[in-house]
């Protein structure tokens, strides 16, 4: 089979399967519709893999003007539909964006689009299979994930239209639309998947429909708007520069050189930067934790986010060594160091994560930003690492909100003696994000290598070690919370629906394997796609790899020296100042009133405060952007 | 420039093997001296031998069985990152496996929900964000003299590394005050009687885990003093000199200030390792990359 055909499968078939659900009468249709679709999703994509890991930079002839019009009735129908809801729940920021950006669409295309006929539409090298991986695996895991989730969703709600069918419906659009927006090499094509993203994830977040959802949605609306509004402005400068449009053509691009490329690229990447969440528009992604946990899964593992960055990455070769780009590597840094001290003082477990993502994605962004050959090899394994890691991190949430009706960690102690299984794998999510030797702390140490040879790198470095070590904090108190068992609890993990399981152990092996074979990984699809767009690579040196493998089987094995002591320990009750009753957790108060003692942990708030640390990166990160687009506006004039 | 397998696994095997040596009679002396500063005669010199040797024979007391697990990952990882420091690896990779091992300490301290331990997982935790910054800035220095993070290559440079970093040298005395757990910055449990009875992170651990925490220090000691090394390298006996001096002058620290709030240790920690370290860093990178 030909990759063509692949690629043009895996934009399809999930919209088939999503008008299919669509139309599903009975929730046990809908149910092996998800699990069939999501399977073939993930063999097809894997099987992408075994077809074109060694094919690379090819961009294939699949055009059409039924294609072009198609795309805008569909932009334009959208459009309307986003304009009555804006002006229904009175949101007229998004109402405006909608009309700016519906205007500047068919400008461009009453003006140069009719006129312009591109050959190449799809475009695949290993970055297109490392992306169709992360969507088609582990979207699809999480739409499996999402028929239990939704299930018991609604059981604890009843209160919410139960509107799963669209829900469904809009999980596997959003899949389409990214396959779409990876595999494009088309400009205006990829503009309209990242507008269908735009408005899937708008519908997923306001999906419970209370006040608190349709204003984050719409928050979420207008943000991305905005970076729609800059790519569609792009489109333009593009097209008005070359007529006759074979710059629009993404590989064409990105090897235009400096003077022209970096217009379109400051302005596409400032989209990335909305998408992304990057510092000043942060706050969509963590309103979007409104949603049900699945939506906020795989807006931050798979999808959305990922085609922020996925964009910059892109134009990592045109940003390099640019003043523009470090402008854009400085609000990734900045975005990185801000949120890890801001998740310290959070106890929300999904706006930690929250936090995480964005602190993550900044980090990927400075390094596209800087975009030397190294950084952009780390910035790839980065994406892979978080991906992987952080959908396992909300799935688990998730389910432990479903069991327990909570999803602040100081409700989580001693969830090792109520979840243990859960507990192993949030565990080991955890672990991916930030130990030695899992994946993202790989990344980090390559990140720092890197920027040691990269303009500025001493900046970035700082950045590193400062953010480096903030989130080495939170995320080890939240681990401490998970272990610390006050009192004998029940063990109440029953009542998980099978795919559930299926689906967290997938993923909690994979987070295990990629740091296994994170070597093969780098050898087979990164280094190959690195070389091919720089001409020159990198990689850990084998000697690390090796020891990095045996730190990681050291730590296999470590828990099974529990198994080989020589005899029981004799278990005492933990030291209390000797002032304990009744044998257990509580003191005696002065009255002679016995209290349960309670711990909890330092989120030092008068240090990492959200608001104030919020409204600093902000100014900062704007200050930044403006200082890019005078820049740009200095190349233009 | 990776040095040769044999010699490093030989230096490895030297470190796994005498480090606990070294670093009990490094406590033994840390606890003559002090003694002698406090005007007392102090413990024999093998005095923390006997201790540990105590802590093997006693039973085997937990408040939950998993401590055993910790307590053994902290010794086995501190012992991991010693020995990748010994046999000349990756400076990062030596620091990631060193924090690592301190993840499990701070575990362990959780597991037994003890409110003293509890606090002083926290305070512990603390204690590694605030020295964390500054060791890496501390590698990526000898970085940028030597052009390496390979410590085998790092020993083997001629060049005066401390001269380049006098800063990140200061910075990383600090580094030294809170892991050799001296005051001012022995929050999360202390040596000392005098700071406190009830001994933060390690209130739940006894006997044999006990033993192992200690051992860990030992191993500890030895690593963190062979970073001191790296400083002088170029000349040896200079090299064992500064690392006398600069225990010395953590001892004398240690017993001239009282601890400090956890508050205090972070902000100067972080100051410290944000002015001097990075300074230190950026001049070095001006003469380096921007000059020639």
């Amino acid at each position: 089979m030909q990759i063509v055909q692949l690629l043009l499968f895996l934009i399809l078939f999930p919209l088939i399967a999503a008008i299919f659900l669509l139309f599903a009468r009975k929730t046990f249709e809908s149910g092996w519709i998800v699990k069939i679709a999501s399977l073939g999703i993930g063999v097809v994509s894997l099987y992408l893999l075994a077809a074109g890991f060694d094919k690379g930079g090819i961009s294939y002839a699949v055009s059409g003007w039924a294609i072009d019009l198609v795309m805008i009735i569909i932009e334009l129908v959208i459009a309307v539909y986003l304009l009555y809801l804006g002006i229904r729940h009175r949101k007229y920021s998004a109402v405006i964006l909608v009309l700016v950006q519906a205007a500047l669409i068919l400008w461009f295309e009453a003006t140069y689009g009719h006129k312009i006929e591109l050959s190449y539409n799809l475009f695949f090298d290993q970055l297109s299979i490392i992306m169709a991986l992360i969507i088609g695996i582990i979207g699809s895991l999480i739409c499996v994930y999402s028929l239990g989730y939704m299930e018991t969703y609604h059981q604890r709600h009843p209160e919410i239209v139960d509107r799963r069918r669209m829900f469904f419906f809009m999980l596997f659009v959003f899949l389409s639309a990214m396959f779409g927006l990876v595999f494009s090499n088309n400009l205006v094509w990829i503009l309209f998947f990242w507008e269908i993203t735009t408005f899937c994830s708008f519908v997923l977040i306001g999906y419970s429909q209370t006040e608190e959802a349709t204003s984050n949605a719409f928050l979420a609306l207008s943000m991305n708007l905005l970076g729609g509004v800059a790519f569609a402005a792009a489109l333009i400068y593009i097209a008005t520069m070359d007529p006759s449009g074979r710059l629009l053509e993404l590989n064409t691009l990105i090897y235009s050189g400096y003077v022209f490329a970096i217009i379109p690229a400051v302005l596409i990447c400032f989209a990335g930067l909305t998408k992304a969440a990057q510092l000043p528009f942060s706050s969509w992604l963590t309103g979007a934790m409104v949603a049900p946990t699945p939506v906020s899964a795989l807006l931050h593992s798979s999808t959305m986010v990922k085609a922020g960055v996925y964009i910059i990455l892109r134009f990592a070769p045109v940003l390099m060594g640019t003043s523009e780009g470090l402008m854009i590597a400085l609000v990734g840094g900045i975005t990185f160091l801000l949120t890890s001290f801001m998740a310290i003082s959070q106890s929300n477990a999904k706006r930690v994560l929250a936090y995480s993502t964005i602190g993550n994605l900044g980090l990927i962004v400075a390094c596209a930003g800087v975009g030397t050959y190294n950084l952009m090899w780390v910035a790839i394994l980065l994406m892979i690492f978080h991906a992987v890691a952080k959908s396992l991190l909300f799935l688990c949430v998730g389910t432990v909100e479903n069991r327990i009706g909570s999803r602040d960690i100081e409700d989580m102690g001693g969830l090792i003696e109520r979840m243990p299984k859960l507990a192993v794998m949030m565990f080991i999510g955890m672990a991916g994000m930030f130990l030695a030797p899992f994946g993202m702390i790989i990344s980090k140490w390559a990140a720092i290598e890197a920027f040691t040879t990269a303009p500025f790198g001493l900046v970035f470095i700082v950045i590193l070690a400062f953010g480096g070590s903030a989130s080495l904090f939170f995320w080890c108190k939240w681990m401490g919370k998970i272990l610390s068992v006050m009192r004998h609890q029940e063990n109440v993990e029953t009542g998980i629906r099978p795919e559930k399981w299926v689906v967290l152990y997938i993923l909690t092996g994979l987070v295990v394997m990629v740091a296994l074979i994170f070597p093969l990984i780098s050898s087979t699809l990164i280094e190959p796609f690195v070389m091919q767009v720089y001409g020159e690579t990198t990689r850990l040196a084998q000697a690390n790899i090796t020891i990095m493998l045996l730190m990681l089987g050291l730590l296999i094995i470590m828990p099974f020296s529990m198994l080989f002591s020589r005899k029981a320990p004799r278990i005492a009750p933990p030291y209390m100042g000797g002032m304990s009753t009744e044998g257990g957790m509580k003191y005696t108060g002065s009255m002679g009133i016995s209290h349960d003692l309670v711990l909890s942990n330092y989120y030092l708030k008068n240090y990492f405060g959200e608001e104030r640390l919020s409204m600093a990166g902000t100014l900062v990160c704007w200050g930044l952007i403006l200082i890019a687009f005078i820049m740009i506006a200095g190349v233009i004039l | 420039m990776i040095p040769e397998p044999y010699s490093s696994i030989i230096n490895a095997i030297i470190y796994l093997l005498l480090a606990p040596v070294v670093g009990g009679l490094i406590a033994g002396i840390d606890r003559k001296v002090t003694a002698r500063m406090q005007g007392r005669v102090g413990p024999p010199l093998l005095q923390p031998f006997y201790d540990v040797g105590k802590f093997f024979e006693k039973e085997n007391l937990v408040v939950t069985t998993t401590q055993n697990f910790y307590a053994l990952s902290y010794l086995v990882f501190m012992a991991v990152a010693g020995a990748l420091f010994f046999s000349g690896g990756d400076m990062l990779l030596v620091i990631f496996a060193f924090t690592l091992s301190h993840i499990f300490l701070v575990l362990g301290a959780y597991a037994s929900f003890s409110p003293y331990s509890h606090v002083g997982a926290e305070r512990e935790l603390i204690q590694i964000i605030a020295y964390e910054p500054m060791i890496i800035i501390t590698a990526v220095g000898m970085y940028m003299v030597t052009r390496t993070f390979y410590v085998g290559s790092i020993v083997q440079s001629t060049t005066p590394v401390i001269l380049y970093l006098p800063g990140v040298f200061i910075g990383y005395l600090i580094v030294l005050t809170i892991k050799l757990r001296k005051s001012p910055f022995d929050l999360s449990t202390s040596h000392h009687a005098h700071q406190e009875i009830v001994k933060g992170v390690t209130t739940d651990f006894a006997g044999p885990n006990l033993g192992r925490i200690e051992i860990a220090h030992w191993y500890e000691y030895v690593f963190l003093l062979g970073v001191v090394y790296l400083f002088f390298a170029w000349n040896p006996l200079i090299a064992v000199a500064a690392i006398i001096i600069a225990y010395f002058l953590e001892i004398l620290i240690d017993n001239t200030t009282s601890r400090a709030k956890w508050q205090l240790t972070l902000k100067s920690a972080w100051l410290v390792a944000g002015t001097l370290g990075v300074i230190n860093l950026g001049v070095l990178y001006y003469l380096r990359m921007v000059v020639p």
